[in-house]
């Protein structure tokens, strides 16, 4: 295994962030505690409990898979895109590394990105309302799951794309409805029996619901099958990661 | 067509025993492109170690194509390449490890500082950090004095410097340089060919595609010529410039003739400069030029001389030549 190469391309990716590191935390930061400030203190205080959870502690798992999501999605996108726009991606395509080699580079820093602002969000989210984690090592696999399957996706995002505007599409139009339909504000129980069904198909509902029982056992879907499901999610990624660089796939001629 | 080995190793030898296989062959390689272009035609080709090989040929000739698959950023779509006895599909990591590519296309990230782009280059390669490395190519390329500028902040003769660093950096033994004097001033490109002689005089083995004539033919020690996706000659290039090169004799005459007399119709002269001269083309690889007879027969016909000159065809005029039979 090339380890000097996966090495490069994770310092690589870990220095870009370094550079745009107002953007890269700060940005996320400011926007959830802007949610905790209206969803939690202003209107979560009016609110009544859900599950027995305070509306403001309620929020606070779907609010860290948001950022979670849309930095994972972004920072792994970005980081294979760039390369592809600028060309530089020939260094990658020519140099002595394996599919899964380039992978472990690309996603692990996305992966590490997303996790580091994640652990942000969650202390920020700590100095709203209180959060007790029942289950803190369900929490860190479905939180580092979670990061490496929507990397991966991202990964896939990045060398699909073909324009700047193919690339933000996902991530600003696709993402967000399914994370605000998700659960991620309110039980699903809220729901009418129709639109319950209808939300048992966005894939962000079990993330949610697996996530937030870790904190407070509550659940709108057995904990066990969301960790089936984020775990179907990476396979699949996997695979069609595999075949890209089998085929070539808009990486090569 | 298979080019035959440089001067001084005998191309007939088995490909074993003392004899040295080829360190980069290539069989029989052909690239459709999903647009329908045939970029290259059956291509073979083997470049032995050690060597300088110059690859000339029009825009979209196939010369990149051609490199693009050796080092893997293109897909063939048949025949076979193998780099030091791999096959560079197959065994790609053991290929990629000792081949090195400058490409055409100034492509850095321009966000990224000189010394870490070319460090960088170096551990994709799987090479362990050495500093001290990187410094002394930066230096021979002199761009240590930059070496903590952000890319985008370089000129182009400077970007072009700085993937010939990243290439040097992971220690090539077979390296590609794809135009790499586009674009460059007189000074650097004179320096680009110092470094070349200063790299072969290490052994390693090198590739070069250019559009300038005058590039090959200081630096090469064989000429590939390549169009339309098929190679059109490979030769040493003395060889070449012996084999094909042809001369002209031009006599200037003491008194202008309005035709080329009767007695020398056999000499293929052609009247010049409004019959002032007798310009006369012959092959310098025959064993009789016929230039004695072509004076004697002169004097006979009691022309008289005022001067005499040759002037042999360059390899401008070759390619010129090869390129605009296959049109």
């Amino acid at each position: 295994m090339n380890i000097e190469a996966i090495k490069s391309i994770y310092a690589f990716e870990m220095a870009r962030t370094r550079r745009t590191l107002m953007q890269s935390v700060v940005s996320p930061v400011v926007s959830t505690s802007l949610y905790f400030i209206v969803f939690g203190a202003a209107i979560g205080s009016r609110v009544q409990e859900i599950q027995g959870v305070p509306y403001g502690a309620f929020i606070a798992p779907g609010l860290i898979m948001l950022t979670l999501l849309n930095q994972c999605i972004g920072n792994g996108s970005f980081g294979i895109y760039f390369p592809k726009f600028t060309g530089t991606i020939y260094e990658i395509l020519s140099a002595p590394i394996s599919t899964a080699e380039i992978v472990i580079g690309y996603v692990g820093a996305a992966a590490t990105k997303g996790l580091i602002i994640g652990t942000i969000i969650l202390a920020t989210a700590s100095l709203f309302v209180d959060i007790t984690i029942a289950h803190p090592l369900l929490m860190i696999l479905f939180f580092v799951l979670t990061a490496v399957s929507f990397s991966l996706f991202g990964f896939m995002i990045g060398i699909w794309a073909k324009d700047f505007e193919q690339l933000n599409i996902i991530p600003m139009l696709v993402v967000p409805p399914l994370v605000f339909l998700g659960g991620s504000f309110y039980s699903i129980d809220m729901l009418p029996p129709f639109w319950q069904t209808v939300s048992h198909f966005n894939p962000v509902l079990y993330l949610v619901s697996g996530f937030r029982w870790s904190f407070f056992e509550i659940a709108d879907v057995n904990p066990w099958i969301s960790l089936a499901i984020v775990v179907a999610f990476l396979g699949a990624c996997l695979a069609v990661t595999a075949w890209i660089f089998r085929t070539g796939y808009k990486l090569k001629n | 067509m298979r080019g035959p080995a440089p001067a001084g190793i005998p191309s007939d030898l088995p490909s074993h025993g003392y004899c040295m296989a080829p360190i980069v062959r290539i069989e029989n390689l052909t690239k459709h492109y999903a647009t329908g272009f045939q970029a290259l035609k059956g291509v073979s080709l083997d470049i032995e170690e050690g060597e300088i090989l110059a690859l000339l040929g029009p825009n979209g000739a196939g010369k990149t194509t051609m490199i693009s698959i050796v080092c893997g950023i293109v897909t063939p779509s048949g025949g076979r390449v193998t780099v030091a006895g791999h096959d560079v599909v197959k065994d790609f990591r053991r290929t990629r490890e000792i081949i090195g590519l400058v490409p055409q296309e100034l492509t850095l990230d321009a966000f990224e500082t000189v010394s870490n782009t070319v460090a960088f280059s170096r551990g994709l390669h799987g090479k362990k950090p050495d500093p001290a490395l990187i410094e002394q190519i930066l230096r021979e390329l002199s761009l240590w004095d930059k070496k903590d500028t952000m890319l985008r902040h370089l000129s182009g003769g400077m970007r072009r410097r700085v993937l010939i660093a990243k290439a040097l950096s992971y220690e090539p033994k077979v390296l590609f340089l794809d135009e790499p004097t586009a674009g460059v001033d007189v000074t650097l490109r004179k320096e680009m060919w110092q470094l070349v002689e200063r790299l072969r005089a290490t052994g390693v083995t090198i590739i070069l595609t250019t559009h300038y004539i005058e590039e090959a033919e200081e630096i090469a020690d064989r000429i590939g010529v390549i169009n339309k996706g098929e190679i059109l000659l490979v030769e040493d290039k003395a060889a070449l410039m012996k084999k094909l090169g042809r001369k002209q004799l031009t006599v200037e005459l003491a008194e202008p003739l309005s035709a080329v007399p009767e007695a020398l119709s056999g000499f293929r002269l052609q009247l010049g400069n409004g019959g002032q001269s007798l310009v006369y083309d012959y092959d310098t690889a025959g064993e009789r030029t016929g230039i004695t007879g072509l004076l004697a027969a002169m004097a006979e016909q009691g022309l008289r001389l005022k001067d005499v000159s040759t002037e042999q065809s360059s390899l401008e005029d070759i390619f010129v030549e090869l390129v605009g039979a296959e049109k």
